[in-house]
């Protein structure tokens, strides 16, 4: 049964949908793209640069690549350009690790104000909790699975 | 020329991951909190089946750089682990993503102590 209500709802959600700003589809897309190509070629630079002159390989140089890049994108968020990328790329800066970095940065940044260990230390894992937590969990569920496997095969 | 097809190999692969979460955002309206986990979750399963490997092998730090390489990383630490001990397989997956966690939390906690949020209206 439809309430008077449920009609007002309807017609204002009509009404926001047509007068938001219509994000062009196509123009997003590309956006993503390149931005998220130019992040992941910064982090291949480093790359380079880490195995010529530090003489870095495998597990440990890749280690060192995404500290580096999460150095740049928490200093980057705190200078508050990272929040204009952002803007401009949307799902191309918030997959590579930088974003992660962002994630943690800003939350923290803004809740300062309740203090450094509420506010700060504590809101640093709004958005890098979920993350860590079902990251870590699925991690050992992978690993006692194949541990099974490994024993019983 | 080979430095010239190892960025072009990047920039596909890493600018292609990023294209399919602005498919994801353009249509369904996930945060960009859920948009991270999805992606974790998805380069970790990859990886537990094997596949996440050869997009690594294929586009460098294009396959790396995203989060789903983070997951990537988790669940090669913990099959590697799994292949020692069972204490291994448990601890394995943060061991490799260790750097990371811990960069995030030293680097991120310094950053917000020091800079000041920005007003959102610029």
């Amino acid at each position: 049964m439809k309430t008077a209500k449920d009609c007002v709802n309807e017609n204002y959600l009509s009404l926001v949908s047509m007068t938001a700003p219509k994000t062009d589809e196509k123009r997003s897309l590309f956006r993503a793209f390149w931005v998220g190509g130019a992040i992941c070629s910064v982090g291949q630079g480093i790359r380079l640069i880490f195995s010529e002159v530090l003489g870095l390989s495998g597990d440990e140089l890749a280690a060192y690549v995404s500290v580096a890049l999460i150095f740049l994108g928490s200093f980057l968020t705190g200078l508050g350009v990272y929040d204009r990328i952002g803007k401009y790329a949307g799902g191309g800066s918030i997959v590579p690790i930088t974003g992660f970095a962002n994630s943690v940065v800003s939350p923290a940044m803004e809740f300062k104000t309740e203090g450094y260990v509420y506010g700060t230390a504590a809101k640093m894992f709004t958005v890098a909790g979920p993350i860590i937590v079902f990251g870590v969990a699925a991690s050992v569920l992978v690993g006692l699975i194949y541990f099974v496997i490994y024993r019983v095969f | 020329m080979d430095i010239l097809l190892t960025f072009l190999k990047v920039i596909l692969v890493g600018g292609g991951i990023c294209t399919v979460a602005q498919i994801l955002i353009n249509y369904t309206k996930l945060t960009a909190g859920k948009i991270l986990v999805i992606f974790l979750i998805a380069g970790l399963i990859l990886q537990s089946f094997g596949v996440y490997q050869y997009l690594v092998d294929f586009g460098g730090s294009g396959a790396t750089v995203p989060i789903s390489g983070f997951g990537y990383l988790l669940a090669k630490g913990a099959m590697e682990g799994a292949k020692e001990s069972l204490f291994m397989a448990i601890t394995g997956g943060i061991t490799s993503a260790g750097a990371g966690i811990a960069s995030v939390i030293v680097f991120g906690y310094i950053f917000a102590v020091i800079f000041k949020a920005k007003s959102k209206k610029n």
